[in-house]
């Protein structure tokens, strides 16, 4: 491969793979949100 | 005012995968590929990334939380989310386009994704061995012009697997269908992408290393920043490939709870597409059939942008040539396929019958195969017509998803107000949005989506006055008599009184 072409298609498939990645281990490791699903503090944004 | 989230997700995986797999299709894998040598290779890939910044990831904010938004009012389909959005009349026909769209396009998607069901079993039962190039091309033509009563059987046992499980609920059929569907999707594709970037050229085999196809598509070429036809198209591909303004992703979201986190889950559904198209979308089809047919005859067989042709009628040949190995290749690339369109097409599925529930007591299981029937009915035309096909693609598959697009962002933005816009994406968020994000959706996007329509207007006008066969003006009728029969739908819920202003007289009013 030529080296722009190489650069480029290690730039993009690391930070394509890295975000993928600590997107969804962050999405595994963050406890979900419960409760009620009232929108009474939606009628406050006023 | 009684919320309505009767059913929802069972897990934020789920979730994620879910909204993945919508994103996640055919497009991955044979439209971006195609996309990207049909403009040039490396010019396609700059404006590309550019365009996934300013545009998708933008719409992906937006569209994740107007439909949290419209869940939050017991609303699930895109008609009365901008109804509670911009509370003036008309923007519930607006939002008429996030049920048509997915409706007619299911009608051609559920036929393409039939094809990869059938061809998987073809590379099964060996069909494909010992076939020459241009016979497996002949096979091909012969299936699509329905030379056998295959297409036909395949394509009703894919409606019926999509209706059961959209039968099923979401976190009883979508959600489990996406659990299972989209590991295996990611492990067939990272098998082939290794595959395809450690194809060795040789004699009586490939012309060409891997890497040959890899160096086209990744050689940076910064002259595509000044062509407007490669920016249209980067544009587009970003549209196909997140399935950004259907309607699909509000239903989804719809289903989550008031203070759960959209930021974080936007973000995480967003890249995983990518990660399957950049990464392994093109390193599958790119450096497998440049290295066997060279990049002159690839660039020619994609001269369309569709892909369709050098997935089913090329590599099924290629495949035949690696012996045991080929069987299983094909296994993978076809099942990948049809995985990668059938969690697809079942996110086309949830909104009609969200709609359906929402306004009309409609039950799930029901709704479901009310979606199959219509499915059925409007997808006779594509089987029987490439003209059909043609219609339903350019008509529902782009040029509605541009126009919505550009609909929900200015309603979001500009109606609803960006004040409480933001607020909305950042309520619950488990990651801190950058704030440059307010004004990309504010100024950035809705002139980018603009822009792009202008650009698109010509070959509107185009196709528009362009003849065709009795198919692809039944295919017009069609659609159009889908648009103004949904938008009757609309106005006889809204005089069936829609709950949110019956109820609720207190319901917060946009800022403008």
């Amino acid at each position: 491969m030529n080296t722009s072409a190489l650069i480029l298609i290690i730039v993009v498939w690391s930070i394509v793979t890295f975000a993928t990645g600590y997107f969804f281990y962050k999405v595994l490791t963050i406890p979900q949100k419960t409760g009620d699903d009232s929108f009474s503090n939606n009628d406050k944004e006023k | 005012m009684t919320n309505t989230q009767s059913s929802g997700w069972g897990s934020r995986v789920g979730l994620i995968l879910a909204m993945a797999g919508n994103a996640v299709g055919l497009g991955n894998f044979l439209r971006f590929p195609a996309q990207a040598i049909a403009n040039g290779g490396g010019a396609f890939i700059i404006p590309y990334l550019v365009c996934f910044l300013l545009m998708g990831l933008p719409l992906l904010f937006v569209e994740w939380s107007m439909g949290r938004y419209g869940g939050k009012h017991g609303q699930h389909s895109t008609p009365f989310i901008f109804d509670a959005m911009g509370r003036a009349p008309y923007w519930k026909y607006f939002g008429v386009f996030g049920i048509f769209t997915n409706i007619a396009v299911a009608a051609f998607y559920c036929y393409l994704e039939s094809w990869a069901l059938s061809w998987a079993y073809y590379s099964v039962t060996g069909e494909f061995t010992g076939m020459s190039q241009a016979e497996v091309g002949a096979f091909f033509t012969n299936y699509i012009e329905l030379g056998t009563n295959h297409p036909v059987v395949f394509w009703m046992i894919c409606l019926i697997i999509n209706t059961w499980i959209l039968s099923r609920g979401l976190s009883g059929g979508v959600e489990k269908v996406a659990k299972i569907g989209m590991p295996l999707l990611l492990a067939f594709g990272a098998i082939l992408a290794f595959t395809g970037i450690t194809l060795q050229a040789e004699p009586g085999g490939a012309i060409n290393d891997g890497v040959v196809g890899l160096n086209y598509l990744w050689t940076p070429d910064f002259n595509s920043i000044w062509s407007f036809k490669v920016w249209v198209a980067a544009a587009g591909q970003i549209f196909f490939t997140l399935s950004l303004g259907m309607g699909s992703i509000h239903c989804y979201a719809s289903y989550l709870n008031s203070r759960e986190d959209i930021a974080l889950n936007a973000m995480s559904a967003g890249w995983m597409n990518e990660f399957v198209e950049v990464v392994l979308g093109s390193a599958v089809i790119i450096p497998i059939s440049i290295g066997y047919l060279g990049i002159d005859a690839v660039t020619e067989m994609v001269a369309g942008g569709s892909g369709l042709g050098i997935g089913f009628a090329v590599l099924p040949n290629l495949f035949a040539g690696w012996g045991t190995f080929g069987i299983f290749a094909g296994v993978m690339w076809f099942g990948l396929l049809f995985f990668a369109g059938i969690t697809s097409s079942l996110a086309m599925g949830t909104p009609v019958m969200g709609f359906l529930k929402d306004n009309f007591n409609v039950k799930e299981k029901t709704g479901a195969w009310i979606f199959g029937a219509i499915i059925l009915i409007l997808g006779i035309p594509c089987v029987l017509s490439q003209d059909a096909f043609n219609e339903y693609d350019y008509w529902a598959g782009t040029i509605a998803l541009v126009i919505f697009a550009m609909i929900e962002i200015v309603l979001f933005a500009w109606v609803f107000g960006m004040d409480k816009g933001w607020k909305e994406i950042n309520t619950g968020a488990d990651i801190k949005v950058p704030g440059i994000f307010r004004f990309i959706i504010q100024y950035v996007s809705p002139i980018f989506l603009i822009v792009v329509f202008i650009g698109a207007a010509p070959g509107i006008w185009e196709n528009a006055t362009k003849e065709t066969s009795f198919y692809g003006w039944l295919a017009r009728f069609l659609l159009v008599g889908l648009f103004v029969g949904i938008a009757l739908m609309v106005y006889i819920a809204k005089k069936r009184n829609n709950p949110i202003y019956k109820e609720d007289e207190s319901f917060d009013k946009p800022t403008h």
